[in-house]
């Protein structure tokens, strides 16, 4: 049985290229073919053996493969490509082998598969399923904050079942190991608005007032801000490709019939550990931005002396800006550790999906971060703090 | 064609001294092996005596630390990047899980090694694909599919058609029937004597499924003791005197799967499906 043997692979460029006739003989034809017909050859007899076969009214056909050197399925394939869904009789002259290529070819031909639709309105389509899927992604997170708060108050009912272990290791994960990336960017950002501020002021030659921007703006909204985006960008990002993994691998489906609630054992030490550093987080990052605004006062063109900054500082900057940021700060953070182990806990199992959903959420605690400090700052207006 | 002593190129594999480790650990030492052309060989090898790092070492997915693998008559460390690539175009690997490309659909996975290899017009790389995936027996409803959307069984076919993409002569199969129930692993053998059949394919499987090795195997290579213990047809290996031989083509699951083979006489496929059943019932009991 067999095709010629190919003894080497490094002859792959010697290949002849394959030559195709047929002659026709009232309803039987005859196709002969020469040469080499493997996958690497056939692209310059594909359309030859198009335009040749025209089966009308052919009722059978003699194979001639005697001359061919080498052939595979997909050469096999091309020779026997007009006979799909035809009643057109075969038989091959040449070896056993070729023989049952051609057969082999013929048969996986039966049915075709459809293809991909790209309809006109795929590009509505599309944007009907994006609309709905923000609907029941908002939906689904929210029974998720649902779920997760019923969880949180049975545990509050029976502390003892905390897995404090895990609660700690995740604070050192999410806050201090976050804690230098913080302080850096607040102190940077705490630079540039006191230059900022101080460039601005100097045209109405109220310098000093730059104490007040850099103190009100980096209290009530940056330190928190900040910590919040890096938060959701390290750690939401993290949980959800944890737990994603960790659900492609079938790992949550064992917690859940070895009876480990998921809940408790993932996502509330995670979302605990986020409550807890948050806070801390947004103090190093006021304290580290004020820092940065005072050497930028100190050492810019303004010249006011640390003295003189944080006597400023004093007077003009209540203790309200201080906790209206900090108290955001739990907030925001049990909202990005829920957004982050939601999307973890609704990966399927394709690695594209994996993907998304570390991107969705992301995004969307960023989004929710947002959102979140616009209500506390209409609220705050309201309260007159 | 240029004249090559036959032998030689009859040989696909052939592996010498082998030495592998990770660390410590020494997992093959002075191991040979060879693969003859057109053979169905079977490679079986109890957990940890590195079947897949040979299989691995083989493909040149891993390093060997000594010894040589010579690749369809080549030593593979004095191949150009070129010939490496020429080489890829003769080998298909069926993965365990099936490794399809999960961001693309089953035609795609298939269109893949094509469009690396070939310069086929896109249509007729379509038309080829349609065609493999027809060939390992999955419906054309199933090209147009995600691998996330297949089962097990769909996706070790979609693999075996990606590795059939090129027409290879020769396929490396890791697992073939490991997860799939016995009627499915049954005709998974039978496609791939069919395939070997049409296609004079050379195959190489690592597997620990006892009804394959009497279904297909021409030939069998048993890793114990570092290297490749005993090698021979299965009447050779399961006579071989080492207690794991023993116990692995003498134990209970072995004598159901040799009944099976007495049962269908002309010793092609063992489609007596009942059989499994019995097997893996004997398995759990």
């Amino acid at each position: 049985m067999s095709r010629r043997i190919s003894p080497l692979v490094s002859n792959m460029s010697n290949l002849v290229s394959p030559q195709f006739s047929t002659t026709r003989d009232g309803a039987r034809m005859t196709v002969r073919g020469g040469g080499d017909w493997v996958i690497h050859s056939i692209t310059s007899v594909d359309a030859d053996v198009c335009s040749g076969m025209n089966l009308e009214s052919v009722t059978h056909i003699d194979y001639d493969l005697r001359k061919i050197g080498r052939l595979d399925t997909s050469g096999a394939y091309i020779l026997t490509r007009a006979l799909k869904d035809r009643d057109v009789q075969y038989s091959v002259l040449g070896t056993d082998g070729q023989a049952s290529l051609i057969d082999t070819a013929l048969k996986a031909q039966m049915g075709t598969a459809p293809p991909r639709q790209r309809q006109w309105f795929d590009t509505l389509d599309r944007l009907g399923r994006g609309s709905t899927r923000v609907w029941k992604e908002t939906v689904a997170t929210l029974s998720f904050l649902g779920h997760f708060t019923t969880e949180v108050a049975k545990l509050a009912l029976s502390p003892q079942r905390i897995r404090w272990k895990s609660v700690i290791a995740q604070i050192e994960k999410v806050g201090l190991d976050a804690a230098p990336i913080i302080m850096t960017l607040s102190f940077f950002i705490g630079a540039v608005i006191a230059f900022m501020g101080a460039e601005l002021l100097a045209n109405f030659g109220a310098q000093v007032f730059m104490v007040d921007l850099v103190g009100i703006t980096v209290l009530r909204e940056f330190a928190v801000l900040i910590t919040a985006i890096i938060l959701a960008g390290r750690s939401a990002s993290a949980f959800a490709a944890q737990l994603g993994a960790m659900k492609m691998r079938q790992e949550i489906d064992a917690m859940e019939v070895i009876g480990l609630d998921a809940y408790r054992t993932l996502v509330i030490p995670r979302a605990f550990a986020c409550f807890v550093a948050a806070p801390i987080l947004t103090f190093l990052a006021m304290m580290s931005g004020i820092f940065g605004g005072m050497l930028v006062a100190w050492l810019g063109p303004t010249d006011i002396t640390p003295v003189l900054f944080f006597s400023r500082l004093q007077e003009v900057v209540t203790p309200n800006n201080f906790w209206v940021g900090i108290v955001k700060a739990p907030v925001f953070a049990l909202f990005i550790a829920v957004i982050g182990c939601r999307q973890g806990m609704a990966v399927e199992g394709s690695v594209t999906s994996l993907g998304t959903r570390t991107t969705a959420s992301v995004v969307q605690a960023i989004f929710a971060v947002i959102v979140m400090d616009a209500i506390f700052a209409i609220l705050f207006l309201l309260m007159g703090v | 064609m240029p004249d090559i002593p036959k032998s030689e190129a009859e040989t696909l594999v052939r592996v010498r001294g082998l030495l592998s480790q990770f660390g410590d650990n020494v997992v093959h030492k002075d191991l040979d092996f060879r693969v003859q052309r057109g053979e169905i060989v079977g490679l079986v090898g109890g957990s940890g005596t590195g079947k897949s790092v040979l299989l691995n070492t083989i493909l040149g997915l891993k390093d060997p630390e000594d010894g040589t693998i010579d690749f369809f008559g080549r030593d593979r460390t004095s191949l150009t990047d070129e010939e490496l690539s020429t080489i890829d175009t003769q080998v298909g690997v069926l993965f365990q899980g099936g490794a399809l490309f999960s961001s693309l659909s089953v035609r795609e996975n298939v269109m893949a090694p094509m469009r690396e290899h070939t310069d086929l017009p896109i249509p007729l790389m379509r038309e080829l694909a349609d065609m493999k995936i027809n060939l390992v027996g999955l419906s054309p409803h199933a090209a147009t599919l995600m691998p996330a959307d297949l089962s097990g069984g769909m996706k070790k076919r979609a693999g075996l058609a990606r590795a059939l993409a090129l027409d290879p002569e020769m396929l490396f199969l890791d697992e073939p029937t490991a997860g799939l129930d016995p009627v499915g692993a049954n005709e998974f053998d039978r496609l791939i004597l069919d395939l070997r059949a049409a296609m004079n394919l050379t195959v190489l499987m690592v597997t620990h499924d006892l009804d394959s090795l009497y279904a297909i195997c021409d030939r069998v290579a048993v890793l114990f003791d570092k290297k490749i213990g005993i090698t021979g047809d299965l009447a050779t290996v399961s006579s071989y005197d080492h207690p794991w031989v023993q116990e692995y083509f003498n134990g209970p699951r072995s004598r159901a799967a040799t009944d099976s083979k007495a049962r269908s006489q002309d010793g092609a496929v063992a489609a007596d499906d009942s059989n499994r059943h019995s097997d893996a019932s004997i398995g759990t009991a």
